[in-house]
């Protein structure tokens, strides 16, 4: 080869090297995004994570969708629906041209089959809870209803369902946006029964169809041709890679083989924070990061200790000098603006009311942290979840002279140690299910699985019990706010911050909204 | 090479691999935690309907000889994080990912340490030896989650020449191969070097020399064979470990690998997973040592099995 042609070859390199980076730029409709982690599968029923959800909301189509910026319900395979008065019979009509990717038409038998799947214990869904709200739902669940045919669900005709509920469910229509309520399509699940959601079997109802997926590489869906509403659909191709390194994540966006990202490095953030060019994105969202106090064991057993901890600690510190994504200081267990709930802000930003702590304190017995059995904090292994522990650590020694020592341990087992209440302070983070209060709530009701700290409170209970059955909105959340009182008397956790979403998002992206749930379907989105 | 030892050789490994299933299935059960234990909790009805699926419900010892009789049939079973996969398909699908980014790492590692290491060992204890051989202690000290965001940094994000990750072109195996191959390359040009050292003393080159062959001839002709012989040895557990150990390079370049698999289905207790790739491993381990005698045989007529 002589020079000359070595020198066009490498040009012919750098020129399509750069056409390809070109290609991805220009509005061609084929959008990438980063998407944490490998998901464990498609099938809505069953899967539980953030990755597989960005993935299913775009392959299926719920029977009421949301409006990505006001979040209010709007229609989706429904066209339309009926509430009875006393809001426990929901009425809905499907639209008719409603189609799966396999061509047949979607109908109401589709979703009885998926949500009594969801509700059946041999599926194994870890979600099966969302269709509890569902009359007779639980106790099918629990195999004390074997008859699927008592279930609240009932076809009037291909095009109408009926639902009814336990309770009148006033989220209900927020709560069908979850995927484990999306519908599957029966003859494909039947015929290749876990194997159904691969690309080469794969049915569903929504604006885009499964490609293609090669595990830890990138799971591809296209515009699907005979989804109802596909004029209004611009993306051609959506790219979910899997990326669970954010450094990598992050350079691969300067470099422009992503669109959005799942989440910058924390050592970046204030880096982006700074940067003008318009793509750092944060905004609040529908989660808590809190610990649970283990109400079952000295010294946390004591409504003082707890309260004096939770009096003495620097939220403002923490949220600006170590999570340091613009979350907000946690006055208050519930999101602020979950489901149209304010909570009050009851807890302290700062050390305002440390003297208080301080007598709290000394009042159960421990004088400057004098006697007090030794306290630990339980997380799992996390640079970011030990910084937070070490500042809380340092603080509660500082502010209450208690001596705290931390403990991390590797997932599973963190969550066996959390679950066996082997523990006197334990990490967790909730992401809201629906835009609900209750969604929080919850989870802090005495027979709920997931309430790890032990709290038992009758009166609690029954608020969460009564704010389920009531149909007025305002009373409803007066209830909730009640509710919240109570675990600001009793503290059967610390509250620490409320979430934000950050990430990167690309300036040539529209359609793409910010809201509190962070649901973004790519129904909407396109490539300026 | 005795035919009989190479058969010992395999007999012997049908014990030991015996062994290593026992061992690591009994491990990874008595590990706190279980495939489904999730920051979700679930009904204990679920729960039952769960482990029945994958015959959690069984006693351990029923489970434990399901699992070999599987075995015996070369089935892996199914995973329990990737509900629609099955550990040979998981395996089928990575390892050749593995294989593949190991074969560049390993060509890179040794074009640049057998060449380095002979060129150090050629003019001892002068510029040509300190320079390559200060460049190696670099690669054997700088860990690659530092040389792979590196050359990122250099190769793609400032000169555009490179693909930041992914795994499609031929483009996007360069960084990746050649950060995984560098710390191999750094080992092996030390070995190399000191292999040669050692050969360039010993009587038979004295031989050469004295019959007037040029330094270079001397090097290629005689002291090849038996200079190496240190990296051949090193080879054997390097490639095993090129294989399935390259998590960091992986994760970092995101490669759909073995190596990712190898690491999160130990985290997500995802049993099936866990024992398919580390027996992978311990056959590849098997298997690369055995090569490793076999060529120490072909490359150096003194050692002889019997």
């Amino acid at each position: 080869m002589t020079r000359h042609n070595f020198s066009v070859k490498i040009q012919g390199i750098v020129f399509s090297l750069f056409l390809g980076c070109a290609a991805l730029a220009a509005p061609e409709q084929v959008f990438n995004r980063g998407n944490g982690g490998e998901p464990k599968d498609l099938d809505p029923q069953v899967v539980t994570g953030v990755p597989e959800f960005h993935i299913v909301e775009n392959l299926f189509e719920a029977l009421v969708a949301k409006d990505p910026k006001t979040l209010a319900p709007i229609p989706g395979v429904a066209e339309s629906w009926q509430v009875s008065k006393d809001q426990k019979t929901y009425t809905f009509k499907l639209r008719k041209n409603a189609k799966w990717t396999n061509g047949e038409t979607v109908t109401a038998k589709d979703f009885i089959y998926s949500w009594t799947r969801l509700l059946d214990a041999k599926t194994g869904s870890e979600y099966a809870g969302q269709g509890f709200y569902i009359k007779n739902g639980k106790a099918f669940n629990e195999g004390k209803i074997k008859d699927a045919s008592q279930l609240g669900l009932k076809a009037v005709d291909d095009f109408t369902l009926q639902v009814t509920l336990e309770n009148p469910t006033p989220f209900f229509l927020s709560l069908l946006y979850h995927h484990s309520l999306y519908p599957v399509h029966k003859a494909t699940v039947e015929k290749f029964g876990a194997k159904w959601t691969r690309p080469e079997n794969f049915v569903s109802n929504g604006p885009f169809q499964l490609k293609k997926w090669e595990m830890n590489k990138v799971i591809s869906v296209d515009k699907s041709p005979t989804y109802w509403d596909a004029d209004k659909v611009k993306l051609k191709t959506v790219n979910f890679f899997p990326i669970d390194n954010h450094n990598t994540e992050e350079k691969m966006f300067r470099a422009k083989q992503l669109h959005v990202t799942d989440e910058p490095p924390q050592e970046k953030m204030e880096f982006w924070k700074k940067d003008k060019s318009g793509v750092f994105h944060s905004h609040p969202w529908l989660g808590s990061y809190f610990y649970w106090f283990n109400m079952t064991k000295k010294p946390m057993d004591n409504k003082l200790v707890r309260k004096a901890i939770a009096l003495a600690i620097d939220r403002e510190k923490i949220v600006t000098y170590v999570t340091r994504g613009g979350q907000m200081p946690g006055q208050m267990f519930t999101p602020p603006g979950t489901g149209g709930f304010k909570p009050k802000a009851v807890l302290p930003k700062d050390l305002s009311r440390l003297q208080e702590a301080k007598d709290l304190l000394a009042k159960a017995g421990y004088p400057g942290g004098k006697g007090l059995p030794p306290i630990e904090i339980l997380y799992n292994t996390s640079e970011s979840h030990k910084k937070i522990a070490e500042a809380i650590q340092q603080m509660l020694k500082q502010n209450l002279g208690i001596q705290v020592t931390l403990f991390n341990q590797e997932w599973k087992v963190y969550l066996d140690t959390l679950q066996s209440k082997n523990y006197t302070l334990g990490r967790q983070g909730w992401i809201a299910d629906y835009n609900d209060p209750n969604t929080f709530l919850d989870l802090l009701v005495s027979d709920n699985p997931n309430n790890k700290g032990g709290y038992n409170n009758k009166a609690y209970d029954a608020l969460i019990a009564a704010a389920g059955k009531e149909t007025n909105t305002e009373k409803r959340l007066g209830l909730f706010q009640q509710a919240e009182d109570l675990i600001m008397e009793d503290f059967p956790v610390l509250p620490i911050y409320i979430y934000t979403r950050v990430y990167l998002l690309a300036t040539n992206v529209g359609g793409w909204d910010d809201n509190i749930e962070d649901i973004h379907p790519f129904k909407y989105v396109y490539l300026k | 090479m005795g035919f009989r030892y190479l058969l010992r050789r395999l007999a012997l490994m049908v014990p030991v691999f015996f062994l290593v299933v026992t061992v690591i299935f009994f491990m990874i059960r008595f590990a706190p935690g279980g495939p489904f234990s999730s920051d979700r909790n679930v009904s204990p009805e679920i729960m039952r309907n769960l482990e029945a699926k994958y015959h959690m419900d069984e006693p351990l010892m029923q489970q434990y000889f399901r699992y070999l009789n599987d075995l015996i049939h070369l089935d892996l079973g199914p995973s329990f994080k990737h509900a629609n996969r099955t550990v040979n398909e998981i395996i089928g699908e990575a390892l050749p990912v593995s294989m593949e980014l190991g074969f560049y790492s390993l060509v890179w590692a040794l074009v640049i340490g057998i060449s380095a290491g002979m060129f150090a060992a050629l003019k001892p204890n002068t510029l040509f030896d300190y320079i390559p051989m200060s460049i190696s202690i670099l690669g054997i000290c700088l860990p690659t989650f530092v040389i792979g965001p590196a050359m990122i940094l250099v190769f793609s994000l400032w000169l555009g020449w490179l693909p930041v990750a992914g795994w499609d072109s031929w483009q996007d195996r360069i960084l990746p191969s050649l950060t995984l191959g560098f710390a191999y390359a750094a080992y092996i040009s030390r070995l190399t070097r000191g292999g040669f050292m050692e050969i360039r003393s010993q009587d038979f080159i004295r031989t050469a020399r004295a019959k007037g062959l040029s330094e270079g001839k001397i090097l290629v002709k005689h002291a090849l064979r038996g200079g190496i012989l240190p990296v051949v040895s090193y080879l054997g557990p390097a490639l095993a470990g090129i294989i399935t150990g390259a998590l960091v390079t992986e994760s970092i370049f995101a490669i759909p690998g073995l190596g990712r698999f190898f690491v999160e289905s130990a985290t997500n207790r995802d049993y099936t997973v866990v024992m398919g790739t580390s027996l992978l491993y311990f056959t590849l381990i098997f298997v690369c040592n055995l090569l490793v005698d076999i060529l120490y045989v072909v490359l150096d007529p003194r050692v002889k099995y019997e």
